[in-house]
C-alpha cells in the first residue's frame, strides 16, 4: 500500500462529484420537465423542483405517441437483432474453427472484411437493397435466362414473383442490422482459446459435431453470449437511422423515432413536457439492463471490442 | 518488501483484467490452416450449412450494397433513372471541388478532433480519480457509466431542451448572464451544443476502459515509484500514463469512429446540420444528400469516401489492439 493524501482523495471525490452532478443534469431537469404542465414548463425562470404531473404527462405521451404499438415493434426488431446475430454468429464461428472444408480461408475472408465499413457509410444501397431484396436475384436470373425459360414454357412470372419489398417490415428492420460479423469473430476467437482434448473426448465418445456443438461447445459459450446480448440489446434498442430511414408507416415506427416526433418543431406548441416525459419510458429498458447486470455490460463491452 | 505483499502482487498480475478474444491482424494472414483447430471434423456440407445463413445476409445486405456504392459513385444517372453513362472520376472531381462539401469535410475534421480529445481527457479525469478513491466507487462508477444507456438520438432530446432558446433552463441562464444564446441561428452555439450532447454520451465509453486500465498497472510498479519518493500525480504521468498508452491509442480511433459515424442522431434530432450547414458532417451530408435532394451520384461518391475513411479506421483499430499487450510487466 502506498501513502494516502487527504488533500488528493478530498479533490478526486469533489471530481467524481461533479462528474456525477453533470451526468445527472439533463437527466435531472428532464424530470422537472417532464413533471409540469404545458403552461408551467414555459414559464421564467424554469422551476427547479419538480411539478406534480409526472404520472399524467406519462400516461398522455404514451397515448399521444401510440407507444403501446411502437414499444411492442422495439421489443421485437430488438429481440430480433439479438436472437438473430447470435443464432448467425455463433454457428458461423462454430464452421470456420471446427470444420476442414475447401474454400474455409475464402470464407473466413469474406466474413472478415464486412468488419470493416460500418452501416452508415453505405446507407443509400442498403436501403435500395431493403427496398428491392430480390432484385439481385431477378437480374441473377435474368443473366441466366431462367426468367424467360418459365415464362415460355410454364407461363410462370420470374419478374413478378421476386418483388420483395421490406421497407415497413421486421425484417427490414432487423436483417440489414444482422450484416455484421463481429459477433462472428468474438465466437471465432472464444472457440479457439477452448481447449482441443474436449473435442477429442467427445469425438472418441461418438458424439457428432451437432451434438459436441449443442452438449460442450454451446455450454462453455453461455457467459459470452450473455455478455454479448446485453450489448447488442443496447445497440438494437438505441437504433435511430435505421429505423427513420426503414419506416414511413407509423405503425411500424420504433419507440425511438416515436420519441423524435414528439420533439416540438419551431413554430409548434412547445410540448417538451410531454417529450421529456416520453424519454424516460423510451431510455428506461436500456438504463435498468446497464444498472442491473453491470457487470456482465462491462465484459461485453470490454469483449466486443475485438 | 514483506512476504505476504509480494504474494499479493503475484495474484494481482495474474488477476489483472485482460482482453481476451483479441484479434490480430497478423495472425489472420497465413495457410489454409490458420484459426483450424487441431481436433477438428471433415464434413464439408455441413460446414457450409452452418455458414450459409451468415454468407447470405451478408452477399444481400453488405456486399451487393458496397458494389452497387461503388459502382454508382463512376457514373452519371439521368433524373427518371432511365438511362446510366460512366462518367469515371467526375463525381469525385466535381465532390471535391464543391465549397459545401469541403466545408463539411473541414467542419467534420474539427468536430471529430476536439469531440474525440475533450472525451479523452474528461474521462481519464474522472478514471484517475476513480482510481485514487477508496469509498463510494461502485457509485461513481454506475452513476458515469448511465449515459451508456442513452441512444445518441436520446442525449440529442435532453441537451436540445436544456439549451432550448426559448424554455430551457441552461439557455435561459446564460441569457441572464448576457449571451444571446440560439442554437438555431447562430452556427458556433449549434456546433458547441451538438458537440457538448456527443461528449456527453461518451465519455462513459473510455471511461470503462480507462479504469480498466489503470486498474491493471501492477501494484509493485506503483510501490517502487512511491518508495523512490515520487508522489500521487507524477506517479500518475510517469508510470499509469505510459503503461495505459495502447489503451489511449485504442481510445482515439474508437473516439473517432464515434465522432464520425454514431453522432448522427445528435445531429438530426437537434440541428438537422443547420444552422447554414454550420453541423452538417460528412455522414449527416451523405443521408441529407441522398435522401433529401435525391443526388444520387453525389452521394455514393461520398459514400465511397466515407468508405475508405471506414477501412484506414478499421485498420488502426487493429494495430491498436495489437498494441495491447506491450509493456508487460
Amino acid at each position: 500500500m502506498v501513502e494516502r493524501h487527504i488533500w488528493l482523495s478530498l479533490f478526486c471525490h469533489v471530481v467524481l462529484l461533479i462528474g456525477a452532478a453533470v451526468v445527472c443534469l439533463p437527466l435531472y431537469f428532464a424530470f422537472v420537465a417532464g413533471s409540469l404542465t404545458v403552461s408551467e414548463v414555459q414559464q421564467v425562470p424554469f422551476p427547479l423542483v419538480p411539478g406534480d404531473h409526472f404520472v399524467e404527462n406519462t400516461v398522455s405521451a404514451w397515448k399521444e405517441g401510440d407507444f403501446g404499438r411502437l414499444y411492442l415493434n422495439s421489443i421485437i426488431v430488438t429481440v430480433g437483432i439479438v436472437v438473430g446475430k447470435l443464432a448467425v454468429s455463433v454457428i458461423a464461428g462454430f464452421a470456420v474453427t471446427y470444420f476442414r472444408f475447401p474454400f474455409r480461408m475464402t470464407a473466413f475472408w469474406l466474413i472478415f472484411i464486412s468488419l470493416m465499413l460500418p452501416v452508415e457509410v453505405r446507407i443509400i444501397p442498403t436501403y435500395e437493397a431493403v427496398a428491392d431484396a430480390g432484385g439481385p436475384l431477378r437480374s441473377f436470373f435474368g443473366a441466366i435466362g431462367l426468367t424467360g425459360f418459365l415464362a415460355s414454357t410454364t407461363g410462370y412470372q420470374l419478374e413478378a414473383a421476386l418483388q420483395w419489398n421490406m421497407i415497413n417490415t421486421y425484417g427490414g428492420l432487423i436483417l440489414p442490422l444482422i450484416a455484421s460479423a463481429s459477433a462472428t469473430f468474438l465466437f471465432r476467437q472464444f472457440f479457439l482459446t477452448v481447449p482441443d482434448e474436449l473435442c477429442e473426448a467427445a469425438k472418441l465418445d461418438g458424439a457428432g459435431p451437432l451434438k459436441f456443438f449443442r452438449d460442450v461447445l454451446l455450454p462453455l459459450s453461455s457467459s459470452n453470449i450473455a455478455a454479448l446480448s446485453i450489448i447488442l440489446f443496447l445497440y438494437g434498442w438505441n437504433q435511430y437511422l435505421w429505423p427513420l430511414l426503414f419506416t414511413t408507416e407509423k405503425e411500424m415506427y420504433t419507440a425511438m423515432i416515436g420519441l423524435k416526433d414528439l420533439i416540438p418543431v419551431a413554430d409548434a406548441q412547445p410540448a417538451w413536457h410531454l417529450a421529456m416525459a416520453a424519454s424516460f419510458f423510451v431510455m428506461a429498458p436500456p438504463a435498468l439492463v446497464i444498472l442491473l447486470m453491470q457487470r456482465w455490460f462491462t465484459r461485453g463491452l470490454v469483449d466486443s471490442s475485438k | 518488501m514483506p512476504a505476504s505483499d509480494a504474494m499479493r502482487l503475484n495474484v494481482g498480475a495474474a488477476t489483472r483484467p485482460r482482453f481476451p478474444l483479441r484479434l490480430k491482424l497478423g495472425s489472420l494472414v497465413g495457410s489454409s490452416e490458420t484459426g483450424l483447430k487441431a481436433s477438428h471434423f471433415r464434413r464439408p456440407w455441413l460446414a457450409a450449412g452452418l455458414l450459409a445463413p451468415q454468407l447470405l445476409i451478408l452477399l444481400f445486405f453488405f456486399f451487393i450494397p458496397t458494389w452497387k456504392a461503388l459502382s454508382l459513385a463512376f457514373v452519371q444517372v439521368d433524373p427518371f433513372g432511365a438511362t446510366m453513362i460512366f462518367v469515371g472520376l467526375d463525381n469525385f472531381t466535381m465532390l471535391f471541388s464543391s465549397p459545401e462539401y469541403r466545408d463539411s469535410a473541414v467542419l467534420t475534421l474539427w468536430f471529430t478532433t476536439v469531440q474525440c480529445f475533450v472525451t479523452l481527457f474528461v474521462a481519464g479525469l474522472f478514471a484517475f480519480a476513480t482510481d485514487q478513491v477508496m469509498r463510494g466507487r461502485a457509485i461513481y462508477k454506475g452513476v458515469i457509466l448511465l449515459p451508456y444507456a442513452i441512444a445518441p438520438a436520446i442525449s440529442g432530446v435532453l441537451w436540445a431542451f436544456l439549451f432550448n432558446p426559448t424554455v430551457g433552463p441552461l439557455a435561459q441562464m446564460l441569457h441572464e448572464l448576457g449571451y444571446a444564446w440560439d442554437p438555431n441561428r447562430r452556427p458556433s452555439d449549434a456546433l458547441l451544443l451538438v458537440s457538448v450532447a456527443a461528449i456527453w454520451k461518451h465519455v462513459c465509453y473510455d471511461y470503462i476502459f480507462l479504469v480498466a486500465a489503470f486498474l491493471a498497472v501492477p501494484a509493485s510498479v506503483i510501490e517502487a515509484g512511491a518508495i523512490d519518493g515520487a508522489g500521487p500525480i507524477r506517479r500518475f504521468l510517469t508510470i499509469t500514463l505510459p503503461m495505459a498508452a495502447p489503451t489511449i491509442f485504442f481510445l482515439i480511433v474508437m473516439n473517432f469512429v464515434y465522432g464520425l459515424f454514431e453522432t448522427f442522431g445528435i445531429i438530426d434530432v437537434i440541428t438537422h446540420g443547420g444552422p447554414a450547414g454550420s453541423t452538417n458532417t460528412l455522414v449527416y451530408k451523405v443521408y441529407q444528400d441522398g435522401f433529401r435532394q435525391l443526388d444520387l451520384g453525389s452521394s455514393a461518391a461520398q459514400s465511397v469516401v466515407l468508405m475508405a475513411i471506414a477501412v484506414l479506421f478499421t485498420v488502426l483499430q487493429f494495430r491498436a489492439v495489437e498494441r495491447k499487450v506491450n509493456y508487460q510487466v
